[in-house]
């Protein structure tokens, strides 16, 4: 590993986007790797969107990953992927939970949430790996591990042993979630794009 | 051992290991989790403390008292504790003394974007700046060594991205100190004019001995890469230069941002034929270079508003943009919102309804400004929807008194509510204060406060009674009411407008996203009864959005809270176990 590679981890606020980026840094750590995290606190969690940054390699310097620059886009939400597509290299990839959460001004009304808005991502020729993430999720055993189901998604593209995030996990979630969490994982790592 | 601490942490963890014994902050992004996180030593006494004053004055008091000592606030924090910061810098320490302050750069949950380095400047005190977290915990380190050896309180300054980052830190142990003696010194500890003019005179001396050892000290240095282009940077912004700008260019990397070295800055600028200061909001390297001559490329390139990147860096010096793929449509904005359950909705709704001026504060409620509930009018600084209320009434006479109300969490009225109702009770206006009472310091994520019966460690303590406290400063009428019941809100609401004399309303419910609260059963629509007229959207509850012309409900958010219903005239909303 010599070059720095960039997870940009983006959601709403309380999916869970927190966990994942720790999870991230931590089987990053593993590896001996430089790791990075940065993370959004305070008023922007309150259900606003949610950006965390995940960079790991021999050294790295910026914690944030600016436009053009994220390797991988782990995107919890539809509506968020699009947002942050910018901030993909054009050459990377995004893993997108097909879920849709309606912020407040499509609530209200006075916006219109976008129809087939991963179509579109796909049309300005970004990799795109699509899923129900809270499908698989449910599957595993709770609807509060979409985080995990991502980071499986996540775990595939990325060149670190399989391993290495299945023992992460193992020492990041708590002993009585361990058994629905790794089937998450599982569910994640072999998600099928729809 | 190795660990991935936030900068935050990594301070806590150079308190533990510099031997600080005394710990007391108040609350605020992005500074919290220092306190959060030396509270969890046990051999730190850690505190949340009413507001960030009197956090300082309980860092001085133990400086006197000759234990190491610390106290941290987010910048506007600083505002608050200004006064003892200015007067400790005559008087220096006994233990070492330091204040953290973490600024804002680009408000991600902020009132404004001062830049801390100007109190340095004012307070002629010096100032550290960590560029990760490996460097904050040294630099928590040295700033106590600097503090002792030249007999002044230390600010370290931190700026969110590196107060909210992790990265590598190589954790040590702690050095217990044994407490410096007490030795009662007048000259020294009591600030009358007397005092103070000699005390004056050997601030300026102390700076120029700091300034002289900012000279050599190994935390400003030059990294020499050959080239005819330098750069000036100091805490996060180094990280972003470095990413930017690799070792093409020559750095000389500030750790010390007041007083700055200029034999230094000189002798850098003499190696290069271009030399740019790239720092983020004001331009203090910057004035400091013109004023001793040296010539440099800042402000005039990189703005002076928001945060910093390293593609900002590329782009001003190398004129290089990213190609980005982005999508045609318009991305509707996700502001945050009121969480699901949150019992400051029904207030606010109530509010809105009744259609009062509503001065504002700050906290979670805040964003009771945000639409749909659109029902805050100001929002100036901790403390200020109080004072301000009463200012508003005085201006614009009883009619006014009678139409508008303050609006205060728990925490903030703790903070710097009360002295606002104070006078409110003693110059007699006729003003509705109302005290948002959930139980805990929300915004920042969760900390006790001195109305929640708990300390920072989660021990039992005694706890501010609101109603008594409220009544023996003079106000004659005080109530609490639900949130959760619109009518309780609206008819306190109506008769304590209408009375005579001020009164407080405790709109008194728990957070709901504390572990303790019990929620009931998610609602439902019935959808035979609703008619889709939009009435249950207009309380902002991020749970409820129309499907194919129906209102629904989103089953994995809703907590069962119920102020819905009593908005919906058709009652098709009810618990799922009714509709089944």
């Amino acid at each position: 590993m010599s070059q720095v590679k960039s997870v940009m981890i983006v959601g709403v606020g309380g999916q869970g986007t927190l966990l994942a980026s720790r999870v991230l840094g931590s089987a990053m750590l593993h590896c001996g790797a430089d790791v990075k995290v940065s993370e959004v606190h305070g008023m922007s969690q309150r259900g606003g969107s949610v950006v965390t940054y995940v960079r790991y390699g021999d050294k790295v310097y910026s914690p944030v990953i600016d436009k053009g620059e994220a390797d991988v886009l782990m995107a919890f939400e539809a509506l968020e992927a699009a947002r942050f597509l910018p901030w993909l290299k054009t050459d990377g990839t995004i893993v997108v939970n097909t879920q849709q959460i309606d912020p407040m001004p499509v609530v209200t009304g006075s916006a219109a949430y976008p129809e087939n808005i991963i179509g579109s991502v796909k049309a300005e020729g970004a990799k795109v790996v699509a899923f129900d993430a809270l499908k698989l999720a449910e599957q595993a055993g709770s609807v509060r591990a979409v985080n995990i189901v991502l980071i499986g998604a996540v775990a595939k593209r990325l060149s670190i042993d399989k391993q290495v995030w299945i023992d992460t996990i193992k020492e990041t979630v708590p002993a009585k979630f361990m058994d629905m969490n790794l089937k998450a994982f599982e569910l994640g790592y072999n998600a099928q794009e729809i | 051992m190795k660990e991935l601490l936030l900068g935050n942490e990594a301070v806590a963890q150079g308190l533990y290991e510099a031997g600080v014994k005394v710990v007391s902050s108040y609350p605020g992004t992005p500074s919290t989790e220092i306190t959060e996180a030396a509270s969890k030593f046990d051999e730190i006494f850690c505190e949340w403390a009413p507001n960030e004053k009197v956090a300082a004055e309980v860092a001085a008091g133990a400086s006197f008292g000759g234990a190491r000592s610390f106290c941290g606030m987010k910048h506007v924090g600083l505002n608050v504790a200004a006064d003892p910061l200015f007067t400790m810098s005559y008087i220096g320490v006994n233990g070492g003394m330091v204040f953290g302050v973490a600024d804002d750069p680009g408000l991600h949950s902020s009132q404004n974007e001062q830049d801390s380095r100007n109190y340095a400047i004012a307070a002629k005190l010096p100032m550290l700046e960590p560029s990760d977290s490996g460097e904050c915990r040294d630099f928590t380190k040295l700033a106590y060594s600097l503090s002792e050896e030249f007999d002044t309180p230390v600010i370290l300054r931190l700026t969110t991205r590196v107060a909210h980052s992790r990265s590598v830190v190589e954790l040590g142990s702690r050095q217990e100190l044994e407490l410096k003696p007490y030795i009662k010194n007048p000259a020294k500890n009591v600030m009358l004019p007397a005092f103070a003019k000699p005390k004056h005179v050997s601030v300026e001396e102390r700076t120029k001995k700091l300034a002289a050892w900012a000279e050599t000290c190994a935390i400003n240095r030059i990294e020499d890469n050959h080239s005819k282009t330098g750069v000036i940077c100091a805490g996060i912004v180094y990280q972003y230069a470095k990413e930017a700008l690799g070792d093409t260019v020559s750095y000389l990397k500030l750790g010390m941002v007041h007083p700055l070295p200029a034999e230094l800055i000189k002798k850098f600028a003499a190696t290069v034929d271009k030399l740019y200061v790239i720092e983020e909001l004001d331009d203090v390297i910057e004035s400091f270079c013109r004023k001793n001559g040296i010539a440099v490329t800042g402000k005039d390139v990189f703005p002076r508003c928001g945060e910093f990147s390293q593609n900002l860096i590329r782009k001003c010096i190398l004129g290089k943009e990213p190609a980005v793929l982005s999508v045609k449509e318009d991305i509707p904005v996700r502001p945050p919102v009121m969480c699901c359950g949150c019992p400051h909705r029904g207030l606010f709704y109530a509010l809105k309804r009744a259609k009062v001026f509503v001065s504002g504060d700050i906290g979670c409620y805040t964003l009771g400004a945000s639409a749909p509930l659109s029902a805050i009018d100001t929002c100036v600084c901790m403390g200020a929807s109080v004072s301000g209320l009463h200012g508003f009434n005085k201006a614009r006479g009883a009619e006014s008194e009678k139409k508008s109300v303050a609006v205060i969490g728990d925490s903030t009225f703790i903070h710097s509510g009360i002295t606002g109702l104070i006078d409110i009770a003693y110059n007699r206006s006729n003003s509705v204060v109302i005290i948002l009472d959930n139980s805990i310091t929300g915004m920042t994520g969760h900390q006790q406060n001195p109305s929640t019966g708990y300390t920072i460690k989660g021990d039992p303590t005694s706890a501010v009674d609101l109603e008594a406290l409220c009544k023996s400063v003079g106000i004659p009428r005080v109530r609490v009411c639900d949130p959760y019941n619109l009518q309780d809100v609206q008819s306190a609401l109506k008769e304590e407008l209408e009375a005579d004399g001020p009164s407080v309303i405790i709109s008194r419910r728990p957070c709901a996203l504390l572990k303790y609260v019990k929620h009931k059963p998610p609602l439902a629509i019935r959808e035979e009864k609703c008619i889709g007229c939009r009435a249950c959207l207009s309380i902002g509850c991020p749970a409820i959005s129309m499907k194919n012309g129906k209102a629904a409900i989103d089953r994995t958010q809703c907590v069962g809270c119920g102020v819905c219903t009593s908005l919906c005239a058709k009652s098709a909303i009810t618990s799922e176990e009714a509709k089944a």
